[in-house]
């Protein structure tokens, strides 16, 4: 059978041999690994089978803890079971993978390896995940590329059925998972002919089986525990064995030749590097080159790491080798050295003890590749370099520069062993313009038709709106085994012209290099456009400068801002990848396949797109001199903190990798209300206020996703010095006719979703069209803008003590402190989080759960969690995904533990400061905004006396330690859906449980949002999502009412587009509330598959249709006779569809599964009615529902659904 | 009574049509139209603007926020491309036309030579009995002569007869400078017959938001002059079928269109407004109206008060003009 070549990325070519030879997945969501589960969820909805023909089992779980315990269930009832994780997920299994290690099961968990959470979280690849499981009894096999994770998927399922020892087949999150690369599939054929079907029955044998009844997992004493333990040592001893001789049966079917290590270099190597992962590909390849230039360098890349089979080690390791260094890239603080440096060490003593080997070499570690740092040959060479010397150092670094420890190697930056004849090219895009979406086209054009070679890796953003991407392609006439980013490109594509000014676009142009620039200027005038450095590099580095302007064509031929086809089209002209009429050919041939589907209209807009940009791409005559002084601007401003100059602007002009140890702060502390100094310029238009229109209800700021609209009052003395184009409008109240009203726009930061227009209730009597607030383009207003800002900032901030926070109208004077996060434009959660900083941010921990909201909330380089001008704000901090609950509960804890202590401390010091005044300190009513300033005055009076008491008394200097807390804390617990509804419950219901008193908002997007979409227990019934391709066939989980069901909870559902006043109102009584409170927050989301900027016409159809009644339980109502259920919206007015089929992941299935979706949405409606029936129920209650009630209607609610 | 008639070449057991509309995109109510008396069902057009549109906005929707943040390269599952395409109304035709014996007309709107082909073969292949062609063409281009839209629909005519082989008519406007002429030339490109007459949406003012209101108004009794005056005109003097639709809120219009000359009344409105139920007082009312005049076959009647048939036929011209002036005068 012909082998068949294709592209893939390392998570599908995994996932393409799983799925094939397993009945049941379990599955969680967790990045990298998460396309894994995703495809084998989608698979299976197609009906795809497995190598035995059947279906396999695709289960998501509440966890990766879940996962891993329903794995081990299927595992003991006989199935052929598998999992997909990385980092804490794969820590949360844990301890069910000693279970089915110390019970001999044959499994294999698929891990796209990634960091641990440590003194931050990072979502990229390193190995100390999988380092924390080498204890567990698993064996640990190491894929390098995508190839290889390809194969080693299979080899490790035959080793496992076959020796009883479950495996972890791990690869490198993001370089190898999210890597495209040619490809050598493994046909069903192939994988059949590996799996030995007695290994399987053999599996099955061993199941619970009430049949032939036995025991397993009984609970073992000090006599016999011990030996028992001991028994499975023979199982280990022969896996070195399995492996290679499953490596061996597979190198004879395939051509493909793997090893437990494999060696590459000469075989009297005097310098060898040992590693695992895809960094073994790099050292190989520079091994390569310094062995033609006559260097004795050999690379041993490690592929069964457990068990560690020394004997292997050394027969494979030259003895002559003098001096050896294994990188690793994990760290473990407190150790001689890392893992596998220990393991290589022992194994060398041990076989000089034996007399086996002559000598010791030296022997040193180092950490590389942290978190995807990435790993070059001038890297690699720098290691060879190290081990030439007499005394290499240990416990090296190499990629950094630690300039504290001194760890870091010396690596030469312009080091290159890029060959001439691979074509290398970098593309600089928008996520929005479709640059991606097209280099992966590419790839598959130029790897699948046209028979090349071909490599795609790509570089994201940390912002979820308008985020920058670089791709990285290569294409040659051989294998392409270089996982590292290009440095030196022969093709560099700036797809978006305001780049020029942010980013060094050309640093990565080779001499010679082709330089095609997206730009509004042709060929005779483009050069006068230039900044500075941009021409002086086009000059000194003879480059052939091309331009199109593809924004106009694509335009012109209507496929809008995607510009993809056009800068793809002009790419195969200009790089000579292929010869042009075969390249068009192709891209013409990729359109059709990928747009038919489409319909007739997208196909011919590709074609003409193709047609037009040939005859629109123009080279550029260069001059001979650099003609312009102007460069890009710096950053950041001169006046911005140190740290921000220092450290973060680099982050923000892309130079992070190289700051130093000594800048970074040693604890993950960073500085609060950083994202002010990035003013990103990400809207095309900007909001434009009409004050004569305007009736000042703060309707617009309320809803800002970004808060960039600002309202301040104003005595009109002050605008005597306000700039020329300064808008204002007289304050709309009576009594104050010298006060004026501004709402200044941020444009600077705006997104430009239009959130802020759609929910703007003032339509021009005249105009048509024409509200108070309207979108504008927005490079005129940008210089006038600032002005306008900065006179804005002068302005006083209003007193909260004189702001209302009763109403809607009165929040807008108050500062919000969360602000111009990364998060999507137009997001729905973040208006909820700027309310909260507003209304209580200067007083509040925030405790957030891990994802979207943990992500822009504090994804470097920047933090939105700001300070007011006092230097008081939000104290936020992210633990981890799953215990979010309890580790806000700990802040409660704490702070009561600290106020009780104050308390105790400040009447020890009653001589000293006077009973009356604390007795006022002790006594203050703290609910209303006056009444905490006045508690604040009392505590800085309070301050100044202990500090002059503290020399001579230890009371006072412990009151001042704690005295904070004598202003009313309020801890607010943050995350989304998936924490609270599925990872999290446990721990929600638990602190719910306790009666104390702390705020939990859940953030209800219905689904996974921050790792793409995945279905929760929130999900409605009958939406598509990842993890529910066939549409959802549950019903969302009631969280609200159970809940209520406790009786001492403070209950809301709020939607903030259908009505602001309750979500309002809603906040403060949960924070008045002297004990639990939980807001489920309708957050509409870009997972919905709609355009945002009607989120919140949205919400307000979901509360109209009756699927999000709005409503609060109020314990306290009962003291005064009332019912604590409050119904806030009216009975159903609309269908459920009205609302539903506006989305995508509704629409979705009634476009692909029609029937089904009209019996979902049937079912849907008549939950919809029975739930607010059974909520109208409540409100009419006196004493509001008993808990009896509650289960009772969540048990109805979800029989109607079914 | 035999109230038989022919319609497109196709027998049809009454000359009440169900016009196409939302009603007849259900099956279940294709089933009951036919146990209540229509003679043949039109299902609700193909819109291949609305298509194309669709399929754009979910192109739109689908790729939001893709390939930009890299925990989240994409929010929807990959299960091939959400395509709208005419394939649920593809499957209801093709119930239908298993369903029913009654035949179903298929209805297409299109916008594109390719789409109308495409679809007119689509349409075939699911087993419309005939197909009527919704031409919806507003000339709001000033520089847009008569004569091209002329062309244009001879055009889509022309090019959809060669592509399907089951009857074609043609839903005219009333716009033309010479209806007549523009039938007789539908006739000679091979329609089959002529639905008289499209009614174009023309949108409202809203005077409180200032903007255009595209709703629609439903066809009442009192629109039937117009196409009542053409069926009149053009029956026995065209040869091809002729439907009569807009205002047939009663059976007086059906009689009435019938005398006219139509083979088909088509009712729209009436049932958008009354539900499908009225499809039987339609029929029944036609049937007593006959049974009065003890009439028990529809030949009888049909084209009776036609220009073709009357023995002073100026009055569908300039004459009947000034009679009804005079009357208009002599009664204020």
């Amino acid at each position: 059978m012909a082998k068949q070549i294709t592209t893939m990325d390392g998570n599908t070519a995994v996932a393409h041999v799983a799925y094939r030879v397993n009945e049941v997945c379990a599955i969680f969501p967790i990045t990298p690994s998460s396309t894994m589960a995703e495809l084998a969820d989608e698979w299976a909805v197609s009906g795809i089978k497995n190598i035995w023909g059947n279906v396999p089992v695709v289960q998501e779980m509440q966890s990766e803890g879940g996962a891993a315990g329903a794995v081990h269930g299927a595992l003991q009832a006989g199935g052929l079971t598998t999992t997909f994780t990385a980092s804490q997920g794969l820590l949360l299994m844990i301890p069910n993978m000693f279970k089915i290690a110390g019970e001999l099961t044959s499994t294999v968990f698929h891990v796209a390896a990634r960091s641990v959470a440590t003194q931050a979280l990072s979502i990229f690849g390193d190995h100390s995940d999988v380092m924390a499981v080498r204890t567990t009894g698993f064996a640990l096999l190491s894929s390098g590329s995508v190839q290889e994770a390809h194969d080693s998927a299979l080899i490790a399922q035959v080793a496992t059925l076959q020796s009883r020892i479950p495996f972890v087949h791990f690869f490198d999150g993001f370089r190898t998972s999210h890597e495209i690369n040619t490809l050598t599939l493994l046909s069903d054929a192939d994988i059949r002919a590996m799996i030995d079907d007695e290994f399987v029955r053999a599996h099955r044998s061993r199941a619970l089986n009430p049949e032939h009844p036995f025991i397993r997992g009984t609970a073992q004493n000090p006599d016999t525990f011990f030996q028992t333990r001991e028994t499975v040592n023979p199982f280990y001893a022969k896996l070195p064995g399995i492996v290679r001789s499953t490596m061996d049966v597979f190198a004879k079917l395939t051509g493909r030749q793997y090893h437990l290590f494999d060696y590459e270099g000469p075989a009297d190597a005097e310098r060898v590097v040992i590693l695992m992962g895809s960094g073994a590909e790099t050292a190989r390849e520079t091994a390569a080159t310094l062995q033609r230039l006559g260097e004795k360098v050999g690379v041993l890349q490690v592929r069964l790491f457990r068990p560690f089979s020394a004997t292997h080690l050394l027969a494979a390791l030259p003895e002559t080798c003098r001096a050896l260094a294994v990188l690793e890239q994990t760290k473990e603080p407190g150790a001689t050295g890392e893992p596998l440096y220990l393991d290589v060490i022992e194994s060398l003593a041990q076989a000089l003890s034996r007399g086996e080997r002559p000598a010791m070499p030296k022997v040193v570690g180092g950490r590389y590749g942290l978190s995807s740092k990435d790993f070059s040959p001038a890297m690699a060479k720098a290691v060879f370099d190290e081990l030439k010397k007499p005394a290499p150092k240990n416990s090296f670094t190499v990629g950094i520069t630690d300039d504290v420890s001194h760890s870091s190697l010396e690596v030469d930056p312009n080091y290159s062993i890029e060959p001439a004849d691979v074509v290398r090219a970098v593309f600089y895009g928008l996520g929005s313009d479709g640059t991606v979406g097209a280099n992966k086209n590419s790839v598959k054009i130029i790897a699948e038709d046209a028979g090349l070679y071909a490599q795609g890796y790509f570089v994201y953003d940390s912002h979820k709106s308008g985020a920058q991407t670089v791709s990285h392609l290569r294409f040659g006439p051989r294998p392409i085994h270089s996982p590292y980013l290009i440095r030196s490109a022969n093709f560099v594509g700036c797809h978006q012209f305001q780049f020029l000014e942010r980013l060094d676009i050309l640093s990565l142009a080779t001499p010679g290099a082709t330089f095609l620039l997206n730009s509004p200027y042709g060929p005779d005038e483009i050069w006068d456009h230039l900044p500075r450095s941009v021409q002086q590099q086009i000059i000194a580095k003879k480059l052939r400068f091309f331009v199109i302007d593809a924004t106009k064509v694509a335009q012109e031929v209507g496929l809008k801002k995607r510009t993809n086809t056009v800068l793809q089209t002009c790419f195969f002209a200009l790089s000579g990848v292929l010869p042009r009429e075969e390249a068009i050919a192709h891209i013409k041939k990729s359109i059709q396949k990928t747009y038919e589907s489409k319909g007739e209209e997208v196909v011919q807009q590709n074609f003409r797109a193709v047609d037009e940009t040939l005859s629109r791409l123009h080279e550029v005559k260069v001059p001979a001199k650099v003609t312009n002084r102007f460069d890009r601007p710096p950053s950041v401003p001169a006046n911005a903190p140190e740290f921000v100059r220092l450290v973060t602007a680099r982050m923000f002009e892309g130079r992070g990798d190289q700051i130093p140890v000594s800048l970074m702060p040693v604890d993950g502390t960073f500085p609060s209300g950083t994202a002010a100094w990035e003013k990103r310029n990400i809207a095309d238009e900007v909001p434009v206020w009409k004050p004569d229109l305007c009736v000042q209800c703060g309707q617009c700021s309320f809803v800002c996703p970004h808060s960039v609209i600002r309202a301040k009052y104003y005595h009109e003395s002050r605008l005597e010095s306000a700039p020329h184009d300064f808008q204002s409008a007289p304050v709309n109240a009576r009594g104050y006719p010298d006060v004026r009203f501004t709402l200044q726009f941020y444009i600077e930061d705006c997104t430009g979703c239009g959130l802020c227009v759609e929910s703007c209730p003032e339509h021009s009597a005249v105009d048509p069209g024409v509200k108070a607030i309207n979108l504008k383009p927005k490079a005129p207003l940008v210089e006038t803008g600032r002005a306008n800002i900065a006179f804005f900032e002068r302005l006083p901030v209003n007193d909260r003590a004189r702001v209302d926070f009763a109403n809607v109208r009165g929040v807008q004077f108050l500062e919000p402190l969360f602000e111009f996060s990364g998060a999507c434009a137009g997001c729905g959660e973040t208006p909820y989080l700027k309310l909260l900083s507003q209304l209580f941010g200067d007083r509040m921990m925030i405790a957030n759960a891990t994802g979207c909201s943990s992500i822009y909330g504090a994804n470097l380089p920047v933090t939105p969690w700001s300070k007011n001008g006092e230097g008081r704000g939000p104290a936020w901090s992210n633990s981890l995904f799953e215990d979010d609950a309890e580790f806000g509960l700990g802040f409660r804890l704490a702070a009561d533990k600290h106020r009780d202590l104050a308390v105790n401390l400040l009447r020890s010091l009653s001589s000293e400061l006077g009973e009356d005044f604390i007795t006022a300190i002790l006594t203050a009513p703290q609910i209303q905004e006056s009444e905490i300033r006045a508690q604040r005055i009392r505590v800085a009076e309070l301050k100044t006396k202990l500090l002059k008491l503290a020399g001579r008394n230890d009371a006072g200097r412990d009151l001042l330690s704690v005295v904070d807390h004598l202003v009313r804390r309020s801890i607010w617990i943050v995350g989304g859906d998936g924490w609270a509804y599925d990872i999290g419950y446990g721990g929600l219901d638990h602190v719910l449980a306790t009666g104390r008193d702390v705020n939990i908002l859940v953030l209800d997007t219905e689904v996974y949002s921050n790792t793409g979409g995945q279905a929760s227990k929130a999900t409605p019934l009958g939406a598509v999502a990842k993890f529910a391709a066939a549409g959802k066939r549950v019903a969302r989980k009631d969280l609200a009412l159970q809940a209520i069901a406790y009786g001492n909870v403070y209950v809301a559902q709020v939607a903030m587009g259908a009505n602001p006043q309750q979500t309002l109102q809603a906040f403060r009584e949960a924070e008045a509330y002297e004990g639990p409170s939980l807001i489920l927050a309708y957050s509409h989301c870009i997972a919905h598959g709609f355009d945002l900027r009607y989120g919140m016409k949205q919400q307000d159809l979901a509360v109209a249709c009756g699927y999000w009644p709005l409503f609060r339980y109020i314990p306290a109502m009962r003291k005064i006779g009332e019912s604590p259920f409050r119904l806030d919206s009216p009975r159903p007015t609309i269908p459920l569809k009205d609302y539903a089929y506006n989305e995508l992941r509704y629409y979705a299935l009634a476009l692909t599964q029609p029937d089904e979706a009209a019996e979902l949405l049937r079912r849907a409606q008549a939950d919809v009615e029975e739930k607010y029936r059974t909520y109208e129920e409540f409100a009419n209650l006196r004493g509001g529902p008993t808990p009896a009630q509650v289960t009772t209607a969540v048990a109805k609610a979800f029989e109607v659904s079914k | 009574m035999n109230l038989a008639t022919s319609y497109l070449g196709l027998s049809l057991k009454t000359p009440v049509v169900a016009g196409a509309s939302p009603l007849t995109g259900d099956l279940d109510n294709v089933r009951h139209l036919e146990d209540l008396g229509a003679g043949a069902v039109v299902l609700p057009s193909i819109f291949e603007e609305q298509i194309e549109q669709e399929n754009q906005l979910i192109e739109h929707m689908d790729t939001i926020g893709i390939d930009s943040y890299p925990e989240a390269l994409t929010y929807f599952p990959a299960r091939g491309s959400y395509h709208i395409g005419p394939g649920r109304y593809l499957e209801v035709l093709r119930k239908a036309a298993l369903a029913v014996d009654i035949p179903i007309v298929a209805s297409l709107n299109g916008t594109t030579d390719h789409g109308w082909v495409k679809y007119a073969r689509q349409v075939e292949e699911a087993g419309a009995d005939a197909l009527e062609l919704n031409i919806y063409l507003i000339p709001t281009d000033l520089d847009l002569p008569g004569h091209e839209v002329e062309r244009r629909y001879i055009t889509i005519l022309n090019a959809v007869k060669q592509a399907v082989s089951i009857p074609v008519a043609v839903k005219l406007s009333p716009y033309f400078s010479s209806i007549g002429y523009m039938a007789t030339q539908l006739v000679e490109v091979g329609a089959n017959g002529l639905v008289l007459f499209n009614r174009f949406y023309e949108p409202d003012i809203d005077l409180a938001q200032l903007t255009l209101l595209p709703n629609l108004e439903l066809s009442t009794a009192a629109e039937i002059r117009l196409p009542l005056l053409w069926i009149g005109a053009l029956s026995g003097r065209v040869q091809t079928s002729l439907a009569a639709s807009t205002g047939v809120e009663t059976a007086d219009e059906v009689i009435k269109y019938l005398l006219a000359g139509a083979d088909v009344v088509m009712t729209t409105s009436a049932l958008l407004r009354h539900g499908v139920g009225h499809m039987k007082v339609l029929v029944d009312g036609l049937k007593s109206w006959l049974a009065a005049r003890e009439l028990d076959t529809l030949d009888r009647v049909r084209g009776r008060l036609s220009q073709h048939n009357i023995a002073d036929p100026a009055v569908f011209a300039r004459a009947n003009y000034i009679r009804v002036l005079q009357s208009y005068q002599s009664n204020t």
